[in-house]
């Protein structure tokens, strides 16, 4: 077994893992209340495990190590890289927001970030049931401590208790329904799993079951209805700064599970769960449309948009299997990790606004908060602008894009219903840019109601000007991020 | 880079200076940059003409890169005879309304002037592209300006206006997306269109995809019945949106009918062509009626649009040289003459605030240099011989006798519609005595509005006595089109 042990292959989880302990570590001796070290040494950490991510996604190596159990792949690569950028992204945009709520007290705040991080890692480059499984329980024990990180704030500690008991009991359906995979084919490892039903010959029953299982913690995971009442919750209830962090990067996770459980793991069983997703993504889109037309609360709309958005995502899957065509599948499941990744890239930029307006004593959290931001500050306002246009996918924004690529293996997989979902996503899409537009509407034609003059240090000024025209250049030049998208999910299938 | 390259380009790199580095205090140094700007757009384009060879139905001036690899789009530019006019038009029209905003517009001048540069640029895309996914990202991107230009400078009930602009027009088009989507996968993954052209497609198949260009076609145009967006939103948004949105925006659903919808589905189009005239007849004949009653004036221009946008649509579905070439001149004549309508209601709109017709009466006696220009304008909407308005409706009517007698009278009797309400309501506006006490403080324009009337009248008297330039560009490639749509793509 020792030999099997190629260290080599979860290095970014490993310097992850000493530096989150050295940053618990040294924040202790840490005095002045802003945390100025432990802000740049995470910083740094961070920015070094991107670069050192990307080089490593850009060899294209495919290694499995641990016996099997963890997997480095450009996609997983790829997707640590963006959740490593995305993180420090919000926390760079989420420090002062987080200075003035006395949320760094203590060091905590960025540990915990740190650990959640770990935990996505774990979680993309887990080739084994229990490997996902840990990774998972890492990323949410940390989210639910980030969630309750304001201790005096009733509904901060309301939305983590919810957040807890719900998250408990989706992990419990996830781990319910890798037992009955286990028993079924009698491993807990990817690889062997697909073997094993690929060969057949296995108790279709208790494998069916078990996969509706799965299903149904993956869906709560992502956030899909009618797994999805925690979101809302969570978004309006956490601290800005930790809604960002438990709304952004996660998703990226989120999606890589999904990726490896279902389509490394039980691709032939796409029949059953591509079903089980097309419903999903019905009700998500449907649900999360409508319900957000009725938010004042700007948290709360976005939460019901992720909802909506998580949809799209969702059909991505369903357009991946129908076909059986290895062409179409491969462009679909890259059309779905464009979608993750601009989706996140959008997320940021639009929190990054939020926290932005919010100063000490002031929560910017409805959405006619952001009247008249036009006259207080075009450029913040425009960056809000491209954020709404490109979730409402109006190109030129790389929204747009997102939404094109899966509607694009939605109809060429040429299967029944297909043209009836891909005018249906497109129905909802149109419902939605309602509210996206009304987001745009007050902050352009009302008149200001805050005055205050807006805060923002050059550095936070600068990070959310790149984020928000990345959102426009990759709208214009969409075309690298595609093929970086597409080369990573042809070397899972080859 | 090519020519029309810069013709999008440039002015949409001004718009986006204006954007990022003007400010309200140097007011008057933003409207220089963008009047500068829209003529230096107007200028690069003039070579589009010059430089085109007018006995070629061939795309011209083409531009063709690889623009996304993984999608196989290109960044396909090309014009030909139907397209060309259309682009120096836009960018004429773009330095009017940035003349007419001179005085007029005081706060946040640069995003008002950077949002119809952008929208200039975006929409002379609109008619260069080549490729259905550019198209359609050209398509789609002019609804962010316009819905701001509604939204910020509109009139009391704009932001009803913005979103029913907004949303209208998007249905329309998310259901062309899927039929572009549906045409890539069918060619084998592109999105050129002149293969699509060639692309043979089943009957139920073009049938389908004919609706859904048509939802966002007629739409756009509009097409009653679906033209209900147009008086409310015209009433609202400003001057400077009012014109652009009458003489650009409504060609770019009438130029996807040419583009998209009869070549791409020929025997669809003539399967439903009984359909389509129909419609363009009642848009016509009834939506001329409603334009009578009308008591707002920009209603009623907006109620003239529709109905002279149905000569366009009657013109293409009536499937002749004649019908169809006089369908494009109109398109450019109403370019002209319905921005110089709306400007005209600005003028007054800015001395009154109204746009009553009741509110109104003798304006003649105050502003007599006005009330030239203006009845030159109405005369031109109701299509006096010798104006650019009657060029494209003659020779639609001249079609329509060729095609069916019945359908010629239905249309030639809407000219005397058109001649009812455009004169009654010069009648009201302009003549007897002066009506009120506000009408009696008028002041007549100044050099600028002089100056910005005069473009337009002259445009309106050069395509009215002179039309050649206009309609020769055209003829080979109309010609090619009615050939190419009269052969059936039945597989």
């Amino acid at each position: 077994m020792i030999d099997n042990i190629s260290w080599v292959v979860a290095y970014p989880e490993i310097l992850l893992l000493i530096m989150a302990c050295v940053i618990a570590l040294v924040d202790l001796g840490v005095k002045s209340p802003s945390r100025t070290t432990t802000h740049v040494l995470t910083l740094l950490t961070l920015g070094a495990l991107a670069v050192l991510l990307a080089m490593y996604a850009r060899t294209g190596q495919v290694v499995t190590g641990f016996g099997g159990m963890v997997v480095t792949d450009p996609m997983g690569n790829w997707l640590k890289c963006f959740a490593t950028i995305a993180m420090m992204v919000t926390l760079v945009y989420g420090r002062a927001y987080a200075a003035s709520r006395d949320m760094m007290r203590g060091g905590e705040l960025f540990s915990l970030s740190l650990f959640a991080l770990l935990g996505i890692y774990v979680m993309i480059s887990g080739h084994n049931f229990l490997v996902i499984y840990l990774g998972l329980e890492m990323l949410t024990l940390s989210c639910y401590a980030l969630v309750a990180l304001r201790r005096d704030d009733g509904r901060a500690t309301e939305a983590a208790m919810k957040y807890f008991v719900l998250g408990a009991l989706a992990s419990g359906f996830l781990l319910y329904g890798m037992s009955m995979l286990y028993g079924a084919t009698g491993s807990l490892d990817i690889a062997k799993v697909m073997q094993v039903i690929s060969a057949g010959g296995h108790n279709k029953q208790v494998l069916i079951l078990g996969v509706v299982f799965i299903v149904a913690g993956l869906a709560f995971k992502l956030g899909a209805v009618p797994f999805h009442m925690w979101i809302p919750d969570i978004y309006q209830g956490a601290p800005t700064v930790v809604t960002l962090i438990v709304g952004g990067a996660p998703k990226l996770a989120a999606f890589a599970i999904v990726m490896r459980l279902l389509v490394e793991g039980l691709l032939p069983l796409a029949a059953d769960w591509q079903q089980m997703m097309a419903v999903l993504a019905v009700c998500s889109l449907a649900v999360g449309n409508l319900a957000a037309i009725a938010q004042t609360n700007l948290k709360r709309m976005l939460a019901f948009s992720t909802i909506s958005q998580v949809g799209f995502l969702v059909l991505a899957f369903v357009a991946g299997t129908s076909g059986g065509d290895a062409s179409n599948a491969t462009n679909s499941y890259s059309a779905g990790m464009f979608y993750a990744v601009t989706y996140v890239l959008t997320t940021l930029c639009t929190f990054g606004v939020i926290l932005v307006l919010s100063r000490e004593g002031f929560e910017s959290e409805d959405i006619q908060d952001l009247a008249g931001l036009n006259q207080r500050s075009p450029a913040l306002a425009g960056i809000m602008a491209i954020c709404m246009f490109s979730l409402a996918g109006i190109p030129p924004m790389v929204g747009f894009y997102a939404k094109l690529a899966v509607l694009q293996g939605l109809l060429a997989s040429g299967a029944a219903g297909m043209i009836q979902l891909a005018v249906f996503a497109v129905v909802m899409s149109l419902i939605g840019a309602f509210y996206y537009l009304r987001v745009v509407k007050v902050m352009y034609f009302d008149a200001p109601v805050q005055i205050a003059p807006i805060e923002a240090t050059t550095g936070v000024t600068a990070v959310l000007s790149i984020n928000g025209l990345m959102i426009l250049a990759l709208g214009l030049m969409p075309g690298g991020l595609m093929t970086l998208c597409s080369d990573s999910i042809a070397a899972l299938f080859r | 880079m090519g020519l029309l390259s810069l013709a999008i380009w440039v002015p949409i790199c001004f718009g986006v200076v204006l954007l990022a580095l003007g400010r309200d205090d140097q007011a008057g140094v933003v409207r220089w940059v963008a009047l500068v700007g829209a003529v230096v757009s107007l200028l690069v384009t003039i070579p589009l003409y010059t430089g085109f060879v007018v006995d070629s139905a061939a795309m011209q001036f083409v531009e063709k890169a690889l623009w996304i690899e993984r999608f196989n789009i290109h960044y396909h530019l090309g014009i030909d005879g139907i397209s060309l006019w259309l682009i120096p038009l836009t960018a004429f029209i773009t330095v009017v309304v940035v003349i007419s905003a001179w005085e007029v517009i005081t706060e946040r001048v640069n995003q008002y002037m950077g949002a119809f540069l952008i929208l200039s640029g975006l929409m002379i895309g609109v008619f260069s592209a080549l490729d259905g996914m550019l198209f359609y990202v050209f398509f789609e991107a002019t609804l962010i300006p316009m819905y701001l230009i509604i939204g910020i400078w509109g009139g009391p009930n704009k932001i009803y206006a913005a979103f029913k602009f907004f949303l209208y027009t998007l249905m329309g088009s998310l259901l062309m997306l899927v039929a572009l989507v549906y045409l890539y996968n069918a060619a084998g993954g592109s999105f050129d269109i002149l293969a699509w052209h060639k692309l043979p497609l089943g009957a139920s198949v073009q049938t389908l995809l004919f609706f859904a260009f048509f939802a966002a076609f007629a739409v756009k145009v509009p097409m009653w019945p679906v033209h209900t967006w147009l008086p409310d939103v015209h009433v609202e948004a400003p001057t400077g949106g009012s014109a652009v949105l009458a003489a650009i925006m409504l060609k770019l659903g009438a130029y996807g009918f040419l583009r998209f919808s009869m070549p791409i589905a020929p025997d669809a189009s003539h399967e439903w062509a009984t359909f389509v005239i129909v419609l363009s007849l009642i848009a016509v004949l009834y939506v001329g009626l409603v334009a009578m009653v009308q008591k707002d004036m920009k209603k009623l221009v907006a109620y003239s649009s529709v109905a002279h946008m149905g000569f366009v649509t009657l013109g293409f579905f009536l499937f002749n040289n004649l019908g169809v070439s006089g369908a494009i001149v109109q398109m450019i004549a109403h370019g002209f003459v319905s921005a110089a309508m709306f400007l005209c209601i600005g003028v007054l709109y800015d001395r009154m605030h109204s746009r009553q017709i009741a509110d109104y009466g003798g304006v003649v006696n105050t502003m007599p240099k006005f009330a030239a220009f203006a009845l030159l304008f109405v005369m031109a909407n109701c299509g006096l011989p010798g104006t650019a308005g009657f060029v494209g409706e003659w020779m639609v009517i001249l079609a329509a006798v060729k095609v069916n007698f019945w359908i010629g009278l239905l249309s030639a009797s809407a000219l005397i519609f058109g001649a009812a309400y455009s004169l009654w309501m010069y009648k009201r506006v302009y003549l007897g005595s002066v009506g009120n006490d506000h009408v009696k403080e008028l002041v007549d324009i100044n050099g600028r509005e002089f100056f910005m009337l005069s473009l337009l009248a002259i445009a309106v008297l050069v395509m009215g006595v002179y039309p050649k330039p206009f309609t020769d560009v055209m003829d080979a490639s109309v010609t090619q089109l009615l050939q190419h749509v009269a052969v059936s793509k039945l597989p």
